[in-house]
């Protein structure tokens, strides 16, 4: 794709004016880092709040009296028990339970959910889903990503912040929670929800009121924040990322994202292929790792154990939380235990490394 | 940016020649590239190199890149200190974020540089 095809959101220019270096990204021309640098922001919002621009993801509306029914049968959540103003992690399995990308849904109210998806994977998404959403009836969509932005406000400063700027109403949104508030005087959905391991918010105003919400919170003294922070964050976390840790070649079981999947409910598309994928244990599984050396793991290195092959790394970083480098990938079962010793193959040297418990990183 | 009084190669290293010593580091504009440096891996003082041959690693939190010698010679000391402290390269990289001090095999090498003009139309482009 070349660079006059990506989309931009509405605070490209503000990012090019902050200094952040663009990269293309999902489709999007987004910001990877400011020239604070992917450590300082990092560490900004594990010890202080940060702002990633997140509007490139794919937010799509349904409503209708049949909304919650057809969710049901393709989101692997159950809608239907969702109470209105919470939200549910899940993942969009094909008919053979094979992830097409993970989401968060949204119950609006009783007959309006907001889903929003990875912005690589929208349109396969959306080709999946719609043509379903028709045939089912009751149920219209809209894809609004466009109209609106989106900002995560991260970090255990954020609640505070958001507060500060909110008249106090955003700490009433609890986890997992969604709620209209304003924010600096901008109306807004405000998610707690998050991709770093910090508590927070995902902030959804209109398109149009964008900059007036990112430079508020940047004035209230929260960091800018690119895509790199955001990938170093969402690691240490221990949160999968679709596209590195699980593609649609994956199942959720391996992935070790079976507790997003609930079976007992009717008409589950996929229900059956994975009803059958759960009954046994599958034979890999992803598996979080630690180098012993001095290494950092990137995406396609193998992981071997004596000498051989055994699987590959999904992601990799260097983590400036923990001073150490950590990655993820897929390994036969018996070699996923804790305290198991591996090797990563760094561009021809093995260097020593070990399974760890995931997350890597958790808040205190 | 790029200081006048250095030579530049196309892989973005610049030579700051010091009577027959030639010092040698990664410029602002590759360090600004790379982002966070994490790792330098360098070689010991008291080998060869070739001219744009290759030196070492430099790995940030995003990327890793090999490192090229724009001189070649004898190495005469290595920058342990960014080894510990490889911010150094980010913060100062014509400074303290200095990596090699090359005995000069033939000043003639020079000119196969680039000088600061030179260099920052290469990085303009």
């Amino acid at each position: 794709m070349s660079d006059s095809e990506l989309k931009k959101t509405s605070l490209f220019d503000a990012h090019v004016a902050s200094g952040a270096r663009m990269v293309p990204f999902g489709g999007w021309d987004m910001p990877v880092q400011y020239p604070a640098g992917i450590i300082a922001e990092s560490r900004a919002v594990r010890e202080g709040s940060g702002i990633f621009d997140v509007s490139h993801m794919g937010r799509i509306e349904f409503t209708g009296p049949g909304a919650v029914a057809f969710l049901d049968t393709v989101l692997s959540a159950h809608v239907a028990e969702l109470k209105p103003g919470r939200s549910k992690y899940h993942m969009i399995c094909n008919q053979e339970g094979g992830i097409i990308d993970d989401a968060i849904v949204y119950r609006l109210e009783e007959d309006r959910c907001l889903l929003v998806v990875n912005a690589a994977n929208a349109k396969a998404d959306l080709s999946w889903i719609t043509p379903k959403a028709e045939a089912f009836g009751g149920v219209v969509w809209k894809d609004i990503t466009a109209e609106t932005g989106m900002i995560a406000l991260q970090g255990p400063k954020s609640v505070e912040l958001a507060d500060s700027l909110s008249g106090v109403s955003a700490s009433g949104i609890r986890r997992f929670r969604i709620g209209e508030i304003n924010v600096a005087g901008v109306p807004c959905l405000a998610a707690r929800t998050g991709y770093t391991g910090e508590d927070g918010f995902e902030l959804m105003p209109a398109g149009d009121d964008l900059e007036e919400l990112w430079n508020a919170l940047k004035e209230a003294g929260s960091a800018e924040c690119g895509l790199g922070a955001r990938d170093v964050l969402r690691l240490e976390a221990g949160l999968m990322l679709h596209g590195n840790d699980m593609t649609v070649d994956n199942n959720p079981y391996e992935a070790g994202l079976g507790w997003t999947i609930k079976l007992e409910k009717p008409d589950y598309i996929p229900g059956v292929a994975l009803g059958r994928i759960a009954a046994s244990e599958t034979p890999r599984t992803i598996a979080g790792f630690r180098m012993k050396g001095r290494a950092i793991p990137r995406q396609g290195m193998d992981i071997l154990q004596g000498g051989k092959p055994v699987g590959e790394v999904t992601s990799g970083t260097h983590s400036p939380t923990l001073d150490a480098d950590i990655g993820m990938g897929y390994v036969p079962r018996q070699l996923a235990d804790v305290g198991t010793e591996i090797q990563i193959d760094v561009r021809g040297r093995h260097v020593e490394a070990e399974i760890v418990e995931l997350p890597f990183y958790k808040r205190s | 940016m790029n200081p006048e009084n250095l030579k530049y190669s196309k892989e973005h290293e610049w030579a700051r020649v010091e009577g027959s010593t030639v010092v040698v580091g990664i410029t602002q504009f590759a360090a600004e590239q790379l982002g966070d440096v994490v790792y330098v891996d360098l070689p010991e003082a008291g080998s060869d190199i070739e001219q744009f041959g290759k030196f070492g690693e430099i790995e940030s939190v995003k990327t890793v890149s090999d490192l090229f010698s724009p001189v070649g010679g004898k190495i005469v000391e290595v920058n342990d200190s960014v080894k510990d402290s490889p911010e150094k390269v980010n913060e100062d990289t014509y400074g303290e974020g200095w990596l090699l001090k090359i005995e000069i095999s033939d000043p003639g090498q020079l000119d196969a540089l680039m000088d600061a003009a030179g260099y920052e139309s290469l990085t303009a482009e």
